[in-house]
């Protein structure tokens, strides 16, 4: 399995082997947004362009959003989380996915934090 | 809310909220608990379950002595006709109507007790000051911490504490002593809920609330459940719900107008704006407060407008959020008179997409009162 690769805003981002890229937002990201009750997910088959929403992510008081720098094509997004949005508040890295994507541009993921550089973000914070 | 640089003041209880691991944001000028270790989901289920224990130091809380008749010419609600110990819900009212704020008033045997928001402490004092006049004394009670004690529980709690305030009816106060400190106790509060809120000075205020968190149904509770509790009860909050724009018939607390103006003839009525309420008592406003529940999932928060059939805009969203007890969207807002009785459909636009949203009657969930 490749490495899991993290941004600044808080989102991971996982290269599987079919060149496809699987993302979902951290531990530090689900504990800054409290409760979550709603994550609005785009349409499979859609394309998004880099900067705009691909994820809303509805907590008891705060809204937070899911964009990337670069677009991609929506190839699946986690079903589970319509009835279970908490799913993301216990299990962000897994079971709490958010969607999978092909990037237009899969160098993005080369110029992303590794895990122990984003544990040192976050310990900056 | 308060601009950068300007550094927030702090409750007696601070030190406190830090040892309980809240997390701290700045609100109305003070740096405040928004929720603790176990989130707001979770503090408001036990609110509701059981009891929760909030910090409201930063509430202005203020005395006045000789203003019975005169605190009248402010207020729309009857105040000469409060018996002793007796507390009222009522509304500081501007001369086109509006809503300065609304605040809690007591009579007590040689003073009045009010209560009023955070935000509007000190432009409320001043508007007492000034509406008042020369013979009236205004304390701001700066000294005294308060806490809310809120829940089914909260009873119980009582009882074992200060059975004092424990044999308080809902919109009672008294002073007691609690744990051997001196306390000013309230059974009301902003949840929906039968509760307390304890006055005490700033020097005992953490003593007491950890006596208060030490009993077994107690668990703190930060503004972030506070706010949804009270959304869920249907409560108003202050600067949002109403404000300077909003007259008391259009938020749909008509009841908070004294019997005593509602009859002919209604020359007795002193307080600003009475003209245009009691006007609207009578022929009705032209739009009204009213709940909002939301067909799906999604919350809608406040701002975004409301739309009817064919897009016209007919209304806005006050408040809006997540209510942890319908485990669903809750909102309120204004809309159009004719479109206020419960079961309209309308619509609301939330990032370019049209939900469909219903009017229903508030609260959403039924208020449990101590009444007797």
């Amino acid at each position: 399995m490749n490495a899991t690769k993290y941004t600044q805003e808080h989102e991971w981002l996982r290269l599987e082997d079919d060149g496809s890229v699987t993302l979902g937002i951290t531990d530090y990201a689900q504990e800054q947004l409290g409760d979550i009750v709603f994550v609005e997910l785009p349409e499979v088959g859609s394309h998004l362009d880099g900067d705009s929403n691909l994820v809303v992510i509805e907590s008891v008081k705060a809204v937070g959003e899911v964009k990337l720098a670069v677009g991609g094509t929506v190839l699946a997004i986690n079903e589970r989380l319509a009835d279970a949005p908490e799913l993301v508040n216990s299990a962000p890295l897994a079971e709490g996915w958010l969607l999978r994507v092909q990037l237009d541009d899969a160098s993005l993921l080369e110029r992303l934090m590794d895990g122990n550089a984003y544990q040192a973000y976050i310990a900056e914070l | 809310m308060s601009a950068p640089g300007q550094s927030l003041k702090e409750t007696p209880l601070h030190t406190l909220h830090a040892e309980l691991g809240a997390r701290l944001v700045p609100f109305a000028g003070y740096s405040m608990p928004v929720q603790y270790a176990g989130g707001i989901k979770h503090e408001h289920l036990h609110t509701r379950q059981y009891a929760g224990l909030f910090d409201v130091s930063h509430m202005g809380q203020i005395r006045v002595r000789g203003a019975l008749d005169a605190l009248e010419r402010l207020v729309p609600g009857d105040v000469a006709g409060l018996a002793t110990g007796q507390q009222r819900y009522s509304l500081l009212t501007n001369e086109a109507g509006g809503i300065i704020d609304d605040l809690m008033i007591t009579r007590f045997a040689d003073h009045l007790h009010l209560v009023v928001n955070a935000a509007f402490k000190d432009s409320d004092f001043a508007h007492l000051s000034q509406g008042l006049g020369a013979d009236v004394e205004l304390t701001s009670l700066s000294q005294q911490a308060l806490l809310a004690l809120q829940g089914p529980a909260a009873g119980a709690v009582m009882a074992r504490l200060c059975p004092a305030a424990a044999a308080l009816a809902f919109m009672q106060g008294c002073t007691a002593t609690l744990g051997g400190m001196a306390v000013l106790v309230h059974r009301c509060g902003y949840t929906g809920e039968d509760g307390f809120e304890i006055a005490v000075a700033n020097h005992a205020a953490e003593d007491l609330a950890r006596l208060l968190l030490a009993e077994s149904e107690v668990e703190p509770c930060g503004l972030g459940a506070r706010d949804s509790l009270r959304l869920e009860a249907g409560l108003c909050l202050s600067g949002a719900d109403i404000d300077a724009g909003t007259t008391p018939v259009e938020a749909a607390l008509g009841w908070a107008i004294a019997r005593k103006y509602l009859r002919e003839p209604r020359s007795a009525a002193r307080f600003p704006g009475h003209a245009r309420i009691l006007d609207e008592v009578r022929h009705g406003a032209a739009r009204v407060r009213v709940g909002l529940r939301m067909r799906g999932r999604i919350p809608v928060r406040a701002g975004a407008e409301l739309l009817d059939g064919p897009g016209r805009v007919v209304g806005r969203v006050t408040s809006g959020g997540f209510g942890p007890s319908l485990d669903a969207p809750v909102a309120m807002g204004y809309v159009e008179r004719a479109l206020a009785p419960a079961g309209t459909a309308l619509n609301v636009t939330i990032r370019d997409t049209r939900h469909e949203v219903e009017v229903v009657a508030l609260p959403f969930v039924p208020h449990r009162y101590k009444k007797s």
